[in-house]
């Protein structure tokens, strides 16, 4: 179980953390460990603050209570320098791909490389491509974002991500939008840059399959507290009503599929 | 009564709220500029969509210009039998006061609103925040070649508007209405100080051009990342700047030329 190693071996360490948006409690005083080498998946149901998350981790919100520590260090108490330095550690592949619209897909590959290295053009260019390989986009290295689908520009953001090497990736819903035969390529993909790279992998996916398939911790989230742990085997088999409702897909059971409100019939039949 | 007082005090928090994190971003914007020095592919880039583009409408607009106050200014000086002034008055006006101001006002709808909208835009597509997550300050490496770019263009842009509107003028009045070619030139030479017209005039386009690429390239900043948010933002840009322009143009002018 991840909780019992011993600290060391644990990349990012959340303890006690609160965050609230508003008035909305998004985390009620959770905690988890991420250990190092390994693939760890958080799921959850959408909208329950699993991309929150990712952003707290990285530094860009602050926690109302509780600590992160991310390689032994606490994110946010960190210089900006540092923190700066922290993140050149951390690839994040974002939901939306975030890619720079004014350049074409090499370019964005590139960005990282040409910002934090000085690498000759010519190593650039066998990175770049190697990088492009590896996502299946070599030859669409002239298109410019506009021009690629949803699909492929979250692969070259991954590509980007991964660019400068680092110790840990958060992908943040890397299946979404793949067509099966690039969905496991993509899967097969995290397991072996996790492996030869050793990487630490954090997966933020609602894929249960794909990603009990490759994860070798999964947390389960949901209305701000951990609802499940263990290994995919494990929660597979839990007892909990709540983590055999995600496991399964079920739309009936504890975790509830609206945002919290009113009583329907009241809000359909009241005038506001 | 207590509604609007209430109203009254949320606005003014939240106006203050703003020019704080407006003076923030600026601070932060310039701390950016020596890192921009050392880069000056990017600077360059900058002056290209921020200046060179804005060549068409500045050059047009100041001509046209240039060609009303050839036609007014003679309507005027001729019922004083004073048309060879007219080099002087179309010179005059446009150095210190048309040149700057509406190459401001221009550059504001021009380049502005463009500014904005795509530093807007970029935060709602979240490239910003993925350059946070890649380690680059997304102030220093966007916003502050930009401001730059801006900050160099606006004098060159209003000394282009001030130039093509004197060949304006000169073409009506000399070309048009029959004043005397020479008369045209050597009274604006004689008359035009380079201190007083043309220094004072360049200084305000720097003022101007500071302020209007820093609404701009806050507005779109701190847009509320939506095509709603950005829509807004860019509107204000163009709306607080040419308030800015106006309002500092006034302040500048009484302590340039004015004794007060
Ligand atoms: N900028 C924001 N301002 C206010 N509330 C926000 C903001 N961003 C997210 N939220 C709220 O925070 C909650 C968590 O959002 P988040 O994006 O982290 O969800 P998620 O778990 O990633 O969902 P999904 O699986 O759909 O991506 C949501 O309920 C959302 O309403
Ligand atoms: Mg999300």
């Amino acid at each position: 179980m991840a909780n019992s190693a011993s600290p060391e071996d644990n990349i990012v360490s959340i303890s006690n953390l609160s965050f609230s948006r508003g008035p909305r409690k998004i985390f009620d005083g959770i905690s988890l460990d991420i250990q190092r080498g390994k693939i760890t998946a958080i799921m959850g149901p959408s909208g329950t603050g699993k991309t929150t998350l990712l952003k707290l981790i990285g530094g860009q919100l602050a926690p109302d209570r509780g600590q992160i520590h991310v390689d032994g260090q606490n994110v946010h108490r960190l210089s900006t320098k540092d923190l700066y330095a922290l993140r050149k550690r951390m690839g994040m592949l974002f939901q939306s791909g975030a890619l720079l619209t004014d350049m074409n897909v090499y370019n964005n590959v590139a960005f990282p490389l040409r910002e934090h290295t000085h690498l000759p053009e010519s190593m650039i260019r066998s990175l770049v491509l190697m990088k492009l390989q590896a996502v299946g986009l070599r030859g669409a290295r002239h298109l410019m974002p506009n021009e690629l689908s949803g699909g492929m520009a979250r692969r070259v953001a991954l590509a980007r991500a991964i660019a400068l090497d680092p110790l840990m990736i958060m992908y943040d819903e890397p299946f979404t939008g793949q067509d099966p035969i690039s969905m496991g390529a993509l899967v097969h993909l995290i397991k072996s840059l996790n492996t030869t790279l050793s990487l630490t992998s954090i997966i933020v996916s609602h894929d249960v399959q794909e990603t009990a398939a490759i994860a070798d911790y999964i947390y389960v989230l949901s209305e701000g507290k951990i609802i499940g742990q263990g290994s995919p085997q494990e929660l597979q088999q839990s007892d909990s009503a709540w983590v055999q409702q995600f496991m399964h897909g079920d739309a009936d059971g504890p975790v509830h599929f609206h945002y919290p409100a009113a009583d329907y019939l009241d809000d359909l039949l009241s005038s506001k | 009564m207590l509604q609007f007082l209430q109203n009254l005090g949320k606005t003014t928090r939240s106006s203050f709220a703003k020019l704080g994190r407006a003076s923030f971003f600026l601070t932060h914007t310039l701390a950016g500029i020596n890192e921009v020095l050392a880069r000056p592919n990017l600077l360059f880039k900058q002056m290209y969509s921020v200046g060179v583009l804005s060549f068409l409408i500045i050059t047009i607009s100041g001509l046209f210009v240039g060609m009303v106050l050839g036609l007014q200014g003679f309507n005027i000086l001729s019922d004083f039998g004073a048309e060879e002034s007219l080099g002087v008055m179309v010179a005059a006006s446009l150095v210190r006061e048309l040149g700057p101001v509406v190459a401001a006002l221009l550059f504001a709808g021009r380049a502005g609103s463009a500014l904005t909208a795509e530093i807007g835009l970029m935060k709602a597509t979240e490239q910003l925040s993925g350059m946070e997550m890649m380690a680059v300050d997304p102030i220093k490496r966007i916003i502050s070649p930009r401001f730059m770019a801006g900050f160099i263009s606006m004098p060159l842009l209003a000394a282009l508007f001030s130039a093509i509107g004197i060949m304006g003028g000169h073409m009506v009045g000399v070309g048009m209405l029959g004043v005397d070619d020479g008369a045209f030139w050597s009274q604006m030479q004689a008359s035009i100080d380079f201190q007083e017209d043309i220094i004072n005039g360049m200084l305000k386009s720097v003022v101007f051009g500071f302020v209007v690429s820093w609404i701009a390239l806050f507005e779109g900043y701190d847009a509320i990342p939506t095509s709603e948010g950005v829509s807004r933002a860019t509107t204000r840009t163009v709306v607080n700047s040419a308030f800015s322009v106006l309002a500092l143009d006034f302040i500048l002018t009484a302590l340039m030329f004015g004794d007060i």
